[in-house]
């Protein structure tokens, strides 16, 4: 009798789920664009028999539509996968850059430097995703503290509380430093606080991505380590993980992810804490392709919740992250009370 | 280091040397120095909070050790490099529960992570290994089963076969019985006295189970508020004056000559 038992993951499966949520990446972006208020023909978009300021459809497509739906895509793919791995550091499936008050650290910090008129490029990174790495880091660690036991243990209950907390007062900070602001100023922190992915373009979105790049990259690598930590430190130190440089690692690359996008697009609520949860559900915890798998989940579910807000109460526009908070609360009760 | 029998017969395969331990203020261990030879069977037992547990983690690696206080083939535990150690040693938590639905395969296959390099997929040897060490402990069965919703002897079970597939010298494991029935005590330690015998594994256990510990150990450590009261054989060890001290109750021993087991009945007043 053979001793062999079939491998859970082996890189035929594993490729072939990437490819299943690759496949449906595609078809989001895809059929994406096509979607909005103003309908647009695709081949007058791409002929070239009107010059392109002429050309309206054209103009929707690629200035308009395009780097938004970009933006969707990095800023859901970012938040789902600093979701997941919230989740596996902190053994807890509520825990999420939201409900962490890590996204409002992240807001904290880029409110800050737009007061301070901070918005210029530093060593090729600029400077407000930065700030919102820091104060999203910042915000991981004082959660991360403030709620782990001597045991190492992270109780739902005070987990939640720490994240309220979080979230109360780095919100408070935001209103002292917006009251404070003159007039120019307050306008673009309230525009930037609503959440959204209406104004940007292809250099904003590029401005972003090697961080989100560096990030997720690094997070792949220190997968496996992540899986055993989510099984419990001490089973993980037992197994020869180095739990404190990992989680170290792990909280650090979230976050630079998290603050990334945020920066950019705004506190947007409950993407991070939704869709790990849907894909473990259909490729299971392992992070090794929970990670790329929640990724492109994450891109189509938010470029699609966008699409949603632009249509349903069309010519105006809902943001985004009030499409998001709508489905996450509901989501968001039914996990607590199945954690029971 | 030498792998020759006769050096390992001097000298102890893992040794504490004065070991203390406090979490925060409060002492745990207090100066204790034992010494576990290779292939040795060993219990620690003691009343509740005598400070087994933190002395099986101790010598696990999970906790940080002063300096020099615990030597691994003579060398301090604390120049081993994480996965160097996770080789040698291994430990086995008391209670395990998941908060996410890792397959009892997966569980299994953790124990392989020493042996990993990132970035990469477990191998066909890896997979057989993992093979193996579920029919040793016959948790093949429930592979593809969540570890969540397996019972709490199919669960120990399970983690001493992801411990096997660790392949390390010495196994640590924390109560491994004291939450099961009769015949799931008697399977785990039966699997452990199995590993012992064959593959020559060293094995310590944390026990409450004062007559399972005689029958299957080769040698009792008994601890009482973080010290060491004294070991030897279960027959040293287990005796009156010993138990009726380091318990505090009244107790009557009945000897088993067949299999040298002691059996320790509390006497009621």
């Amino acid at each position: 009798m053979s001793t062999f038992i079939p491998p859970s993951m082996n890189s035929k499966n594993y490729f072939g789920i990437i490819l299943l949520f690759s496949i449906l990446f595609l078809i989001t972006l895809a059929v994406a664009p096509l979607i909005g208020p103003t309908r647009i023909d695709l081949f007058k978009a791409l002929s070239s028999d009107v010059s392109f300021a002429d050309n309206v459809d054209a103009n929707i497509l690629f200035l308009a539509r395009l780097p938004r739906i970009f933006l969707g895509a990095v800023t859901g793919a970012s938040l789902a996968v600093a979701g997941a791995v919230f989740q596996a550091l902190l053994r807890n499936d509520l825990a999420a850059p939201f409900t962490l008050g890590v996204s409002s650290g992240a807001a904290l910090g880029a409110v800050i430097a737009i007061s301070l008129n901070l918005d210029f490029i530093f060593l090729g990174f600029s400077t407000i995703p930065l700030a919102a790495f820091l104060g999203a880091a910042g915000a991981m660690f004082l959660v991360f503290s403030l709620v782990r036991t001597r045991h190492g243990d992270f109780p739902t209950t005070v987990l939640l509380l720490a994240g309220v907390t979080a979230n109360f007062f780095f919100a408070s900070m935001v209103m002292f430093i917006h009251y404070m602001s003159d007039f120019t100023q307050s306008f673009q922190i309230v525009r930037w606080l609503m959440g959204g992915l209406d104004i940007t373009d292809y250099k904003t979105v590029g401005s972003i991505l090697p961080m989100v790049v560096i990030g997720v990259g690094g997070l792949m690598y220190i997968a496996r380590d992540l899986n055993l930590i989510s099984a419990g430190a001490d089973s993980a130190l037992s197994r020869g993980v180095d739990v404190a440089r990992t989680q170290k690692a792990g909280f650090i690359l979230a976050s630079l992810v998290t603050g990334s996008v945020v920066a950019i697009s705004g506190p947007i609520g409950f993407v991070g804490l939704i869709v790990p949860h849907i894909v473990r559900l259909m490729v299971g915890p392992d992070l090794r392709l929970l990670i790329p798998t929640s990724m492109l989940f994450g891109a189509s579910f938010l470029i699609l919740c966008d699409s949603l807000g632009r249509t349903i109460i069309a010519p105006a526009e809902i943001p985004v992250g009030i499409i998001t908070a709508m489905i996450g609360g509901p989501f968001f009760v039914w996990l607590l009370k199945r954690q029971r | 280091m030498t792998t020759q029998p006769t050096a390992t017969e001097k000298n102890p395969l893992l040794q504490a040397r004065n070991l203390s331990f406090a979490y925060d203020q409060e002492l745990v261990l207090k100066n204790i120095s034992l010494n576990i030879k290779a292939g040795e069977f060993m219990a620690v037992i003691g009343p509740n909070g005598s400070g087994k547990s933190t002395l099986l983690k101790l010598l696990g690696g999970i906790l940080e050790p002063e300096k020099h206080s615990i030597q691994l083939e003579n060398c301090d535990i604390l120049d081993f490099k994480k996965k160097a150690l996770a080789t040698m040693i291994s430990w086995i938590p008391q209670e395990t529960h998941l908060a996410f639905p890792f397959k009892v395969q997966d569980v299994v296959m953790m124990g392989r992570h020493p042996y990993l390099s990132p970035l990469t997929f477990e191998s066909e040897n890896d997979y057989e290994i993992v093979a193996r060490a579920m029919e040793l402990t016959e948790t093949r069965q429930f592979a593809e089963r969540n570890f969540n919703e397996i019972s709490g002897g199919e669960k120990q079970r399970v983690l001493i076969a992801s411990a096997i597939a660790q392949d390390p010298r010495v196994m640590l494991l924390d109560e491994p019985t004291s939450a099961l029935d009769i015949k799931y005590q008697v399977d785990i330690l039966s699997i452990l006295k199995r590993l012992n015998k064959d593959k020559g594994t060293t094995l310590v256990l944390a026990m409450h189970d004062l007559h399972l510990a005689s029958k299957f150990c080769h040698r009792l450590a008994l601890l009482k508020e973080g010290k060491l009261v004294c070991e030897g054989t279960p027959r040293e060890v287990l005796t009156k004056d010993i138990l009726e001290s380091v318990y505090g109750i009244k107790v009557k021993l009945f000897f088993n000559d067949q299999d040298g087991s002691v059996l320790v009945s509390p006497e009621l007043l």
